[in-house]
């Protein structure tokens, strides 16, 4: 549907190049929603723009259903871009035209009837659910009303792929929500292949299927969205990942160790899929001699599959704690025993001479 | 009183005339002057290094002769165009020349005051540049393109009364032949007092259609 083929992009400004994109390999399916995360200055920008080309690649180029725009003439893009939707960050609404109007602008820049405008226009605003706004203007709608409207004259054109530049960025987090459901059924109702670029993991772990991680104008990372979340490869990935599943061990089960001792053993379960409803825990404590106890835990929902993360204690012999270490892993379900943190304890050390200085 | 309602009434006329004229020439003149330094420049949707580097200076020439000097420096031109180079159509040349590069340099600040989010939204929807000013950039910039116009008029209204060296006539003229030259300060009072109102006049109706246009208050 979109592929990346060794892109390439270079700007110059004065003596100084920068490169913005640097060989980029990446495969958009047909029905993907596809998210690129990466922190600002990554080159995320650059890489969508060369989708319909507001930027041009310096080298490499970018096929949308096999077909290089880059080598058509100006007429035929301006009609390949009609294919291709765009939302923005800053939705790029015209202040000075209602919302029917910026929805049916794209429409009124080749021939069609009035009427045809009017059916298209308003089947679009209702799917967004603004057809009660059509003769507001933009600075008399709420942030996530004019993204609704710059949906809207994204689909108006009837494209089968939809662009969005961080479009839910400048968003708060209850209306991000809404617009990516409503991206969601643009998806599963239009069929419509949707490439998301953003900063933000909430995005990318609430609608993708498939993400690519950049840094510095690469691609460090990309696969389906379960398996870059329950693996990460690279640091930066790792970073994105946490920031929205929560598989820090926490300060306090770091002090737990430190009062337990001897037949106390901290395990952390990781978890993909079925098996986070499988009841190991209780199968563990009736199957072992070992006591369990749950200290922290978070799950996630990707892809509407299940995937997280256990802390719990176990009390018991040391041979069969083992055997419940045997016992729970499994192809979906990692465990691994939690040991002391240096770097964590320095604190309570602190905490401790303060005692003692006080005393 | 020295000075006859006939008289200021004519003068009232040749000001309106030679500002309406010179604006409307002015105005084309500097619409296209604008248009043009804004979408040649580096970047924009038809950049091009050499058209900006000739429409430039050229602006920024007529921009920077005072009014009485261009008045009198074009004479033969204008003469070549309008046949004389005496009398109010006589003054409409030099006033065209001087106010078209000014209302270009303002309609260049109105455009590029525009989001270039606009610009990028456009050129995703497939517009071509002509579209693209068209149907994006003038409507967006519509509101603050009124109040340029508003200011060039009043300029111009100021550059009118120094018409008189070319005996374009007018209230300017009046209050430097009439008033000035005769000692009559009544004529300099009336002639100020008509200006003032006419500036305040053509200011206010500005602010009305921008706010209109702009739908506040």
């Amino acid at each position: 549907m979109i592929e990346f083929r060794k892109v390439s992009k270079t700007f110059v400004s004065g003596k100084r190049t920068i490169t913005a994109l640097e060989n980029v390999d990446l495969t958009v399916h047909k029905g993907d929603i596809f998210g690129v995360i990466g922190f600002s200055g990554a080159g995320k920008s650059t890489l969508i723009r060369t989708v319909n080309l507001l930027e041009t690649p310096t080298s490499g180029e970018v096929l949308i259903e096999g077909k290089n725009l880059q080598k058509v003439s100006k007429k035929e893009l301006r009609e390949e871009k009609k294919n291709i939707g765009m939302i923005f960050q800053h939705f790029n609404l015209l202040n000075s035209k209602t919302v029917y109007e910026n929805v049916a602008m794209p429409l009124l820049l080749s021939k069609h009837t009035k009427k045809e405008v009017e059916q298209r226009v308003l089947e679009v605003l209702q799917f967004v659910g603004l057809e009660d706004k059509i003769k507001s203007y933009p600075d008399q709608l709420s942030g996530g009303q004019k993204q609704r409207v710059g949906i809207a004259r994204a689909l108006v054109t009837n494209p089968s792929i939809l662009l969005c530049d961080e479009a839910t960025s400048a968003l708060d987090p209850q209306t991000t929500k809404s617009i990516l459901q409503l991206l969601r059924r643009v998806n599963e109702e239009y069929k419509i292949t949707i490439l998301i670029i953003t900063h933000e993991m909430e995005v990318i772990k609430e609608i993708c299927n498939r993400i690519a991680v950049m840094e510095n104008g690469r691609v460090i990372e990309s696969g389906n969205i379960l398996d870059v979340f329950s693996n990460p490869q690279t640091e930066t990935a790792r970073n994105f990942v946490s920031s929205v599943v929560h598989d820090e061990i926490p300060q306090s089960v770091y002090r737990l160790m430190e009062v337990h001792n001897g037949r106390s053993h901290i395990l952390k379960v990781d978890f993909v899929g079925v098996s986070s409803g499988q009841p190991i825990i209780s199968q563990v404590a009736k199957k072992f001699n070992v006591d369990v106890n749950i200290l922290f835990g978070s799950i996630t929902e990707l892809q509407s599959i299940p995937f997280g993360n256990l802390i719990v204690e176990v009390i018991g012999d040391s041979k069969e704690v083992q055997k419940t270490i045997n016992f729970i892993q499994s192809d979906t379900v990692n465990v691994k025993e939690v040991k002391g943190h240096g770097s964590k304890q320095t604190n309570f050390d602190r905490s401790d001479l303060g005692n003692v200085v006080h005393g | 009183m020295e000075v006859n309602r006939q008289i200021l009434i004519e003068a009232i006329w040749e000001t309106l005339y030679m500002v309406s004229i010179s604006l409307f020439f002015g105005a084309i003149l500097g619409f296209i002057l604008g248009v043009t330094l804004v979408i040649t420049r580096k970047g924009h949707i038809l950049e091009n290094k050499f058209i900006f580097s000739i429409v430039n200076p050229i602006v920024n020439i007529f921009r920077s002769i005072p009014f009485i000097i261009l008045l009198v420096a074009i004479i033969p031109f204008t003469r070549l165009i309008v046949g004389t180079s005496i009398g109010t159509s006589a003054a409409i040349v030099p006033l065209v020349l001087h106010v078209g590069p000014y209302i270009s340099r303002l309609i260049e600040n109105s455009l590029l005051e525009v989001d270039e989010g606009i610009i990028e939204a456009a050129k995703a929807m497939g517009a071509t540049p002509f579209q693209i000013i068209r149907k994006f950039l003038l409507p967006e910039a519509f509101p603050s393109l009124i109040l340029s116009v508003t200011t060039a008029t009043i300029g111009l209204i100021g550059a009118t009364a120094m018409a008189g060296a070319v005996g374009g006539g007018g209230l300017g003229d009046v209050a430097i032949t009439y008033g000035y030259q005769r000692f009559d300060n009544v004529t300099i009072l009336v002639t100020v007092i008509i200006l003032v109102a006419i500036v305040q006049l053509i200011q206010s109706i500005g602010n009305v259609f921008e706010r209109k246009l702009r739908r506040v208050g």
